[in-house]
């Protein structure tokens, strides 16, 4: 049995089902994220996690205590906020010591703790400051210390990055990781953000309309996509259309292009089907290994430093691809004809 | 005649209209003594025993006036702003009544439910009849105090700081008195002087229930003496200008709060 077991959670606001059957297990320690568009029910499931909101039906346990009827301030967790909520009229040390006081530490160890809490986010001169003297992302990391002060059984994190500027979003989501592994704390982690949820998350829930549609680490649910909507949804994807020749074999036709799958599809001789391919599996220009050929025409140059992304026209719809940027290799031009090349086993087939 | 000119003879205009009473007041209440401006009328009401007892029950009256309508209306405008903001116009309504109702209303209502042939006979004893004074008197300040409290409520995020504080564990009692108190303070600290001046210069209450509050002294000298009354009423203007103006200090202070915010 997992340490947090969120068991058929269903959550419904009038007539509207936000959260429709959701089951998840979490191990001691472990990070996960919740992914998904805005109203897929990832907040709501993080809401009912930390009490505050009641699961129209299914069941929560915490280190196999059933926690589903338990008040917020009963179930010993931590919660960060996309809006920080600190409390404006206490200092950092206070807002800090804040869980710690009202559990009735004693004053010398919660002062002890604070100190190393404030340690622990690199703010440990900040105490006696107010929130309002601090920047958003020193405020956001004082609001994950109090949050980790009571030394609680799960940390619950609803979209802290958002509210921050790119630079210290990803600085801080790194750090967040790293505490995270530090104290070993399990953590949930809502964003619909799907770099922050890759880069930082051992697994990854993608949510779609009430439900999980995939969970996986982050390798799988990008390199495979359960659904159509995830492989949309984590990352950049060119779709594909293409015309089936031998089931069996996956023998199909691209813009008129052979190719094998080298696994059976099951649609018919002369059916088309969705074929999805990343960015990254296009080449452009031939190249050993792919044996697919493509004849395209360059539409856009995106020049991004160390990645070029190109835009290019073949097989009858628009191509995204990343190369290298070479010093010694300008991209090619706009307009221009060119060849892609890919290796028909990268093919997602979509359903 | 330019606009700027005709601003100054209306300013004029109402300056006269309202600070030419006052300022007659004024210099009467200074003419106790024949022939010259003393401030005899401002010693004789000073040290009148009657005076310093009334005015200091007034004074207690309003404190606990005031603990007592912020015990009852934090809690409850918190609680419309969190759980039932579509009860919110309801709640404002009923807030609002007491400046429609007049005060004459309310307490022969109170006359009628609790006099001493009732069920709950409060105004059988001096300390029942207190009470019942002080209830009055938190529902005329009702008005003030729950619009500030309020709009106090309003600059902070009620809704996410109650959340963060029962994620830490925190109880509703440590939620309202800890942290949702202290951060309206300033809003709380406004509607306090309101009441405050509500307070000191009320009459009908506590005639009818026949406390000796200052109100009824005010009124009672105003029949029966010459120069005090005015010295009394100038007095009263003072306190509920320092009322206003302790409203004005606070609110600047919150500003400057916000300022640095």
């Amino acid at each position: 049995m997992a340490y947090l077991d969120l068991t058929h959670l269903v959550k419904t606001f009038g007539s509207n089902r936000v959260v429709k059957d959701f089951s998840l297990g979490i191990a001691k320690g472990e990070f996960v994220s919740l992914l998904g568009p805005s109203g897929c029910g990832k907040t709501t499931v993080l809401r009912m996690v930390a009490g505050f909101e009641a699961p129209t039906s299914g069941r929560i346990t915490i280190d196999g205590q059933d926690v589903t009827a338990l008040r917020p301030n009963q179930r010993r967790i931590g919660m960060v906020f996309q809006a920080y909520a600190l409390f404006p009229n206490l200092t950092v040390a206070q807002n800090v010591g804040f869980g710690l006081k009202v559990a009735g530490m004693p004053r010398d160890e919660a002062d002890a703790r604070v100190a190393e809490m404030l340690r622990l986010i690199s703010l440990p001169d900040k105490g006696p400051s107010y929130p309002f003297q601090l920047s958003g992302g020193q405020q956001q990391r004082v609001a994950l210390a109090r949050a980790l002060a009571p030394r609680p059984r799960v940390l619950l994190l609803d979209e802290p990055l958002s509210a921050l500027d790119a630079k210290v979003r990803v600085s801080l989501r790194n750090e967040i990781r790293a505490i995270q592994r530090d104290l070993g704390i399990t953590t949930i982690f809502v964003t619909h953000d799907q770099e922050e949820a890759l880069s930082i998350s051992d697994r990854v829930v993608v949510m779609n309309g009430g439900i999980a549609d995939q969970v996986g680490t982050p390798f799988q649910v990008y390199n495979q996509p359960s659904t159509r909507f995830v492989a949309n949804f984590v990352g950049t994807l060119n779709t594909f259309e293409a015309e089936v020749d031998t089931p069996a074999t996956g023998a199909l036709r691209l813009g008129g292009v052979p190719l094998s799958l080298g696994r059976p599809v099951s649609a018919a001789k002369g059916a088309t089907i969705g074929l999805a391919l990343r960015p990254e599996a296009v080449h452009m220009g031939r190249a050993p290994g792919r044996d697919v050929v493509l004849p395209a025409i360059v539409r856009e140059v995106h020049f991004m430093g160390s990645v070029i992304r190109i835009k290019a026209e073949a097989a009858g719809t628009t191509v995204s691809l990343d190369t290298f940027n070479r010093p010694d290799t300008p991209p090619p031009a706009v307009g221009q004809s060119a060849e892609i090349s890919l290796s028909a086993q990268d093919f997602i087939l979509l359903d | 005649m330019t606009p700027r000119l005709w601003s100054w003879i209306t300013f004029g205009a109402g300056v006269l209209f309202f600070a030419l009473p006052l300022i007659a007041m004024a210099e009467f209440s200074l003419r106790m003594r024949r022939g010259v401006y003393s401030l005899d009328a401002y010693a004789s009401v000073l040290s009148d025993p009657q005076f310093q007892a009334t005015f200091l029950y007034s004074v207690v009256m309003a404190l606990a006036t005031i603990v007592f309508g912020v015990l009852i209306v934090v809690p409850t405008a918190f609680w419309v702003r969190l759980k039932l903001p579509g009860l919110r116009p309801v709640v404002e309504f009923i807030t609002l009544l007491p400046l429609v109702i007049p005060p004459i209303v309310i307490v022969f209502g109170y006359i009628r439910l609790y006099n001493t042939s009732s069920w709950l006979p409060l105004t059988g004893t001096a300390g029942g009849t207190n009470l019942l004074l002080m209830f009055g008197y938190a529902t005329l300040a009702l008005p003030y105090m729950y619009r500030a409290v309020d709009t106090g409520l309003r600059t902070v995020d009620v809704a996410t700081l109650t959340e963060a504080a029962q994620s830490l564990g925190a109880g509703w009692f440590t939620v309202i008195f800890r942290l949702i108190l202290p951060n309206v303070l300033v809003a709380v600290l406004s509607g306090a002087f309101l009441t405050f001046a509500i307070v000191i210069g009320e009459y009908v209450f506590a005639a009818l229930l026949d406390r000796p509050a200052f109100g009824p002294y005010l009124a009672w000298s105003g029949d029966n003496k010459a120069y005090v009354p005015q010295a009394l009423a100038v007095i009263t203007f003072a306190i509920t200008w320092a009322c206003m103006g302790l409203i004005q200090l606070v609110t600047r202070f919150s500003k400057h709060e916000r300022a640095r915010a």
